[in-house]
């Protein structure tokens, strides 16, 4: 090829082709037009938040600092009184709960299927493939379907529990009920159910992070004699703290926003409480849902303030989460 | 001189004799059990049963496997069943809740509710009169909107993030990883104030698209940027030599070759956001009747009908919530499946195996994940080779 060029051509058959560094008109309005869909989407969701924050001005104000230490909810009349306190608390106390049940399950499980389950079961069934995508799937599954089931099915299952924890542990305060007893609605219920609906999550988050541990070092261990177990403490783990961590605090981050599967089980209360097994509850999320469309304008605008209350608490959340997986990766 | 002989200890192998000894581990953890509960005292109850046989025979197991063999040999089997167990605890109930919605509901399908809407029913009409047709046309048009508005920004966005850059590149990638965990609860009540409360729209099936879109176009961007993440360099270093102009590269090059993790990501944020009812439940607001005119008048939505039936008192009203998420459910399993044929499609390799997980991560919202994680060397990442790897030396690696 070379030699054709050197010796058959002249040089003035060679023309220079121009080369210039400006883009053609084509590329710019591609540029252009990429660039503002990703400035767009910035604006939009910076929008959000300031959307947020102006439109809870006005509970704020009248409020002040009250807002994060009221406990009732009343945004008609002369006198208007409304805070977060007991929503915050019941929103953090689900999430709780959600992270004690959910976490345990998902992380077990996905060394399961990450370290025990066999490819091919009896040779044929890909129970691996099968598992991995059936908790991918899970974790698809609308809150709604897994609301449906905490009331109609883990509810009732659930009222014994409840019940021997307040006979047995009632001396604990968080398992004491009051004159009358109620074993539904709770927050023990609520709690679990989210949990439960988190689990998928955590579960297929952790068992990639796990799938990452780099083989050598784990066929390192395995030919000095280490046992599933010991691979497992001392491998497995070491390598995927940082993103078992952000597995979690995703998971809580779904656990502390959600809405529907909360709003079915529980009942409103106002009161602030720590009692998780007596009905009433509150959370920030289940109280958007329940009170959107009444209180006039200072009730939205206070249901707006719980919601940028919650929208901070999550946007910390997945800040601080993928600043702990960095800094995971930077440390190895 | 004599070899030294030694029996190699392997955990790993499971003998039928091995399986003998779980068993009778198994059985004989029942029977005293069963023992304690039934003769000695007077418990009761389900779950204390399951509780207490579960912890004897974890400590059992443990106990037998020492005697026999080691204590390697124990800890190890004593860690396999207790991952087995999580994972039976892990799926228990996701086979309840998916068996829940397919017992309840099955028997409800019929020809009828596909074309039936709540016209006219009331507490005394007959059970069967109700259908979810009205619910069907509503979540379709809500959803294909949200699409219709997310997706392409979505797509863009990524392409900026990924292809383009620029001095804003990174604080877009940080918003839109903040943002990917945003609530649907409080992206309902945005628009509820902007849209219904401040412009005075009324509620519409469009109110509860534009909400969809907010809460689909983070996570179809970090699924999209994943998928782009993943196309070698040298495709388009190949394309740029050819002179072709930059969006001819990304057009003819880049996006063809990222197509079906583009479609799996796309899927599933559709899939996930078709279940939201959070914010369905104060933009669209929920209809008895058909409503297929997305932009004015409330409309219904399968999962706010779901909501909203289950309840009410009489058992044909929850039976129509029942049917509802039925179809829910199946609409979001055939999203699914559809997404992860494609997600097997055209790119192969372990590289993309890989990537498909990561994509449904991305999909599923997962805002924390290491971009460097992955074992480097085994000749797939090529995006990592090119990074430069100042830190390698600090890597501690015990």
């Amino acid at each position: 090829m070379e030699t054709v060029l050197d010796g058959g051509l002249k040089e003035s058959a060679v023309s220079p082709i121009s080369v210039s560094t400006q883009r053609s008109r084509p590329d710019r309005l591609f540029r252009g037009v990429s660039r503002t869909a990703g400035l767009t989407t910035l604006v939009i969701l910076f929008l959000i938040g300031l959307f947020l924050a102006l439109q809870s001005r006005l509970a704020f104000q009248t409020m002040g600092w009250a807002f994060f230490t009221n406990t009732g909810w009343v945004t008609t009349g002369a006198h208007p009184k409304f805070g977060v306190l007991s929503a915050l608390l019941g929103t953090i106390i689900i999430a709780a709960i959600a992270m004690l049940v959910a976490v345990p399950v998902a992380i077990a499980s996905a060394l399961f299927i990450n370290e025990f389950a066999p490819r091919k079961l009896f040779g044929f069934f890909p129970l691996k493939n099968f598992l991995v995508a059936s908790v991918d799937l899970m974790a698809a599954v609308p809150s709604i379907i897994f609301g449906m089931w905490g009331f109609f099915v883990l509810q009732p299952a659930m009222k014994g529990l409840a019940r021997w924890l307040s006979d047995y542990l009632g001396f604990i305060p968080i398992f004491k009920t009051g004159e009358t007893p109620v074993f539904t609605s709770s927050f023990l219920i609520a709690g679990t159910l989210v949990g439960i609906m988190v689990m998928p999550i955590v579960t297929s988050l952790s068992r990639e992070v796990f799938s990452l541990t780099p083989i050598a070092e784990r066929e390192g261990a395995m030919s000095l004699g280490a046992s599933r177990a010991r691979v497992i403490r001392d491998v497995v783990f070491p390598f995927s703290k940082g993103g078992m961590l952000g597995a979690i605090m995703l998971g809580l981050g779904r656990a502390l926003g959600e809405a529907i599967a909360v709003t079915i089980i529980i009942s409103l209360v106002f009161q602030p409480t720590v009692q998780l097994t007596q009905a009433g509850g509150n959370s920030i999320a289940a109280l958007i849902a329940y009170r959107f469309g009444s209180g006039g304008p200072l009730g939205l605008s206070g249901l707006l303030a719980a919601g940028l209350v919650l929208f901070a608490l999550t946007l910390v959340i997945n800040l601080v989460a993928a600043r702990i997986v960095n800094r995971a990766r930077m440390a190895g | 001189m004599e070899p030294i002989k030694i029996k190699p200890l392997r955990p790993r192998e499971f003998k039928p004799s091995d399986v003998v000894v779980l068993a009778l581990t198994a059985l004989s953890t029942y029977s005293i059990t069963w023992i304690v509960f039934h003769q000695l005292t007077l418990f009761s109850g389900a779950l204390g049963f399951v509780v207490i046989w579960t912890l004897l025979f974890l400590g059992l197991y443990w106990l037998v496997n020492r005697q026999l063999f080691t204590r390697q040999v124990a800890i190890d089997r004593f860690v396999a069943a207790l991952m087995t167990l999580g994972a039976l605890l892990m799926f228990l109930p996701l086979v309840m809740v998916t068996s829940f919605v397919l017992i309840r509901g099955w028997n409800l399908l019929s020809a009828h509710v596909f074309v039936a809407t709540q016209k006219g029913v009331s507490s005394l009409s007959d059970p069967g009169q109700a259908g979810v047709a009205h619910a069907i046309v509503g979540t379709l048009e809500q959803v294909g909107l949200a699409a219709l508005i997310g997706v392409p920004a979505a797509v863009l966005t990524a392409i900026f993030i990924n292809e383009i850059g620029g001095p804003f590149t990174k604080t877009v990638r940080v918003v839109v990883t903040a943002m990917s965990g945003t609530p649907a609860i409080v992206a309902g009540i945005f628009i509820y104030a902007v849209w219904i409360q401040a412009f005075h729209q009324g509620y519409s099936g469009f109110a509860g698209a534009l909400a969809l879109a907010v809460l689909l176009l983070p996570t179809v961007t970090r699924g999209t940027e994943e998928v782009l993440k993943i196309v070698h360099q040298d495709l388009r270093e190949a394309s740029i030599a050819l002179a072709a102009p930059e969006w001819r590269t990304v057009w003819s090059v880049v996006l063809p070759t990222a197509r079906s993790g583009l479609v799996t990501s796309i899927l599933l944020g559709i899939a996930v956001s078709i279940g939201e009812t959070a914010p369905l439940l104060m933009t669209v607001f929920g209809n008895k009747l058909m409503n297929s005119n997305p932009f004015s008048g409330p409309q219904a939505a399968l999962p706010l009908l779901a909501y909203q039936q289950i309840k009410l008192p009489l058992q044909s009203e929850i039976d129509l919530g029942y049917t509802a998420a039925l179809v829910l459910f199946l609409l979001v399993f055939t999203l699914f499946v559809l997404a992860r044929i494609f997600a097997g499609g055209r790119l192969k390799g372990p590289s993309f195996a890989r990537m498909r997980s990561r994509i449904v991560a991305a999909g599923l919202g997962a805002t924390a994940m290491p971009d460097d994680l992955e074992a480097n060397g085994d000749g797939t990442d090529f995006q990592n080779q090119q990074r430069p790897t100042g830190q390698e030396g600090e890597l501690g690696r015990s």
